[in-house]
């Protein structure tokens, strides 16, 4: 029988939660790495054993922690001695360094700062953490300052992508209220050089050559927040999501706005239709049916709550515009919690599940599409993210 | 033998329990306390002192003989009772956050 395997993200460690197909009895276990930050964690596709951690902290800076037995025993890769003789021993854990060399990296460039001025790229955390579709060694990290790097050793040596930063527009990114942070990242099952990421506050991205070049994807998005609504980057896209089946189909949430594009981000359309408000962190699709898509309106960039203090996800059966609220099993008053970007996945079991986290520590599920939720725990630090691998 | 003390975080890290004991080459310095240690725990590196830079990370501070000792010259000499290992090098993790 089919079983699931929930990895949640927290403020303060990650734990996991299993549970069979009814996903009714659920064994959690956690926090792994306590008191630390844990951006993200996700399962590789090809092995669902294997599983990469972002473990952080404003104090110890960033570790990456990668399991290879579905999350009993953990390890940080690299963190071995390598010894040759004659030399000091050596290990290569945790390093993330933009890569500024003639050859294959760019200048250090610099981005927007708060105050109008330019300021040189920090590293500072992993927010999103995407291992490859077929290679469980392989794994791309979204980082802050904003950047993408790959590792094709189990992450025990991380080399940026140094295409996005230097493309060329990167002076004009600037940080949204989180950081310049690149949070999402989305391969392409039917072409394994097409990759496209999102970045606060920049836009989305997209390379067809692997990695080499890329260019913004933001035409047909407006926000009123920039001084051109329209600009080539500026936007604060939160997340983007899709189904693999139809890789060119992208549902974006907006800062403002919910959006759809049906060419891989070359253009946009705004779908938000009849919900309440457009504003949100999290998006997702269901897991069968590509025109089916979930949100969590927020109520607005100052208040990160829901609408009248009722938590609702909202479904659209037809690719947007249309929506109807879920509220079964959901608190419909004094709901105070927001749902960040990476808070919110699906399985792929025949009944879809779908999963989000709150910042007030409750991971829900609902193992019917949507249509009724329950709580898998209720008290957990702050959610960052939600992952679930869906296991034979 | 240097005697050194990581907060708990980084005991966890690198799967070590009490003090560390490392063997230094050379003066006994910040700087060659912290290339032992790394080189010891590789798990270390970044955790203390930035990639590249090699600059402290601003929560993390070094006490030694009742003396905060964070903003001496990486190169400085340690007292000597760490130096002759009577007392422990304490890597701290700052107080901060609320």
């Amino acid at each position: 029988m089919s079983r699931v395997r929930v990895l949640a993200g927290t403020r303060k460690g990650a734990f996991i939660m299993e549970a069979d197909g009814t996903r009714k009895k659920w064994k959690v276990s956690g926090p792994h790495f306590a008191g630390w930050e844990i951006y993200h964690v996700k399962g590789s596709p090809a092995d669902p054993n294997r599983l990469y951690a972002s473990q952080t902290s404003g104090w110890f800076g960033q570790v990456i922690q990668r399991s290879s037995d579905g999350g009993k025993t953990w390890e940080a890769p690299g963190g071995g001695v390598t010894v040759v003789p004659g030399e000091m021993p050596k290990g290569e854990s945790n390093k993330f360094v933009y890569d500024i060399s003639p050859e294959t990296g760019k200048p250090l460039t610099t981005h927007q700062w708060y105050d109008g001025t330019q300021h040189s790229w920090e590293f500072k955390r992993v927010w999103h953490l995407e291992p490859s579709l077929a290679d469980p060694d392989t794994v791309y990290a979204g980082v802050e300052d904003a950047a993408i790097f790959r590792t094709t050793d189990g992450a025990k040596t991380w080399h940026e992508l140094a295409g996005l930063r230097g493309h060329g527009t990167g002076p004009q990114w600037q940080p949204g209220a989180g950081g310049m942070c690149l949070h999402t990242i989305m391969l392409d099952p039917s072409d394994s050089k097409r990759i496209a990421v999102a970045i606060s506050a920049a836009g989305a991205f997209r390379t067809d050559d692997g990695g080499s070049t890329w260019k913004p994807i933001n035409r047909g998005l407006r926000s009123q927040y920039i001084p051109d609504p329209a600009a080539e980057t500026g936007h604060c896209v939160h997340h983007i999501a899709r189904h693999p089946s139809r890789p060119s189909t992208f549902f974006m949430q907006k800062h403002w706005d919910v959006m759809r594009s049906d060419d891989a981000g070359d253009n946009w359309a705004e779908v938000s239709g009849d919900l309440p408000t457009d504003f949100g962190f999290a998006i997702d699709v269901h897991a069968h049916e590509p025109e089916t898509v979930y949100v969590v309106p927020i109520k607005s960039d100052s208040e990160h709550y829901p609408l009248e203090g009722k938590l609702r996800v909202y479904r659209s059966r037809s690719g947007g515009n249309e929506w109807e609220p879920l509220t079964k099993g959901l608190p419909q008053r004094n709901c105070y919690v927001n749902v960040l970007r990476d808070a919110m996945a699906v399985d792929s079991l025949d009944s879809c599940g779908v999963y989000f986290g709150t910042t007030g520590g409750q991971v829900y599920v609902s193992p019917d599409a949507g249509d009724s939720w329950t709580a898998i725990v209720r008290n957990l630090p702050p959610v960052l993210s939600v992952e679930v691998q869906t296991l034979q | 033998m240097i005697r050194v003390t990581l907060p708990q975080h980084l005991r966890t890290l690198a799967h070590v329990e009490g003090e560390v004991g490392l063997d230094v080459d050379g003066p006994v310095t910040q700087r060659s306390i912290l290339d032992a240690l790394e080189a010891r725990y590789p798990t270390l590196r970044g955790t203390i002192r930035e990639h590249v830079t090699m600059k402290r990370r601003p929560f993390i501070r070094f006490f030694a003989c009742e003396e905060d000792l964070t903003h001496e010259a990486p190169d400085s000499p340690l007292p000597a009772a760490v130096a002759e290992g009577r007392e422990p090098f304490l890597i701290i993790g700052a107080i901060a956050g609320g």
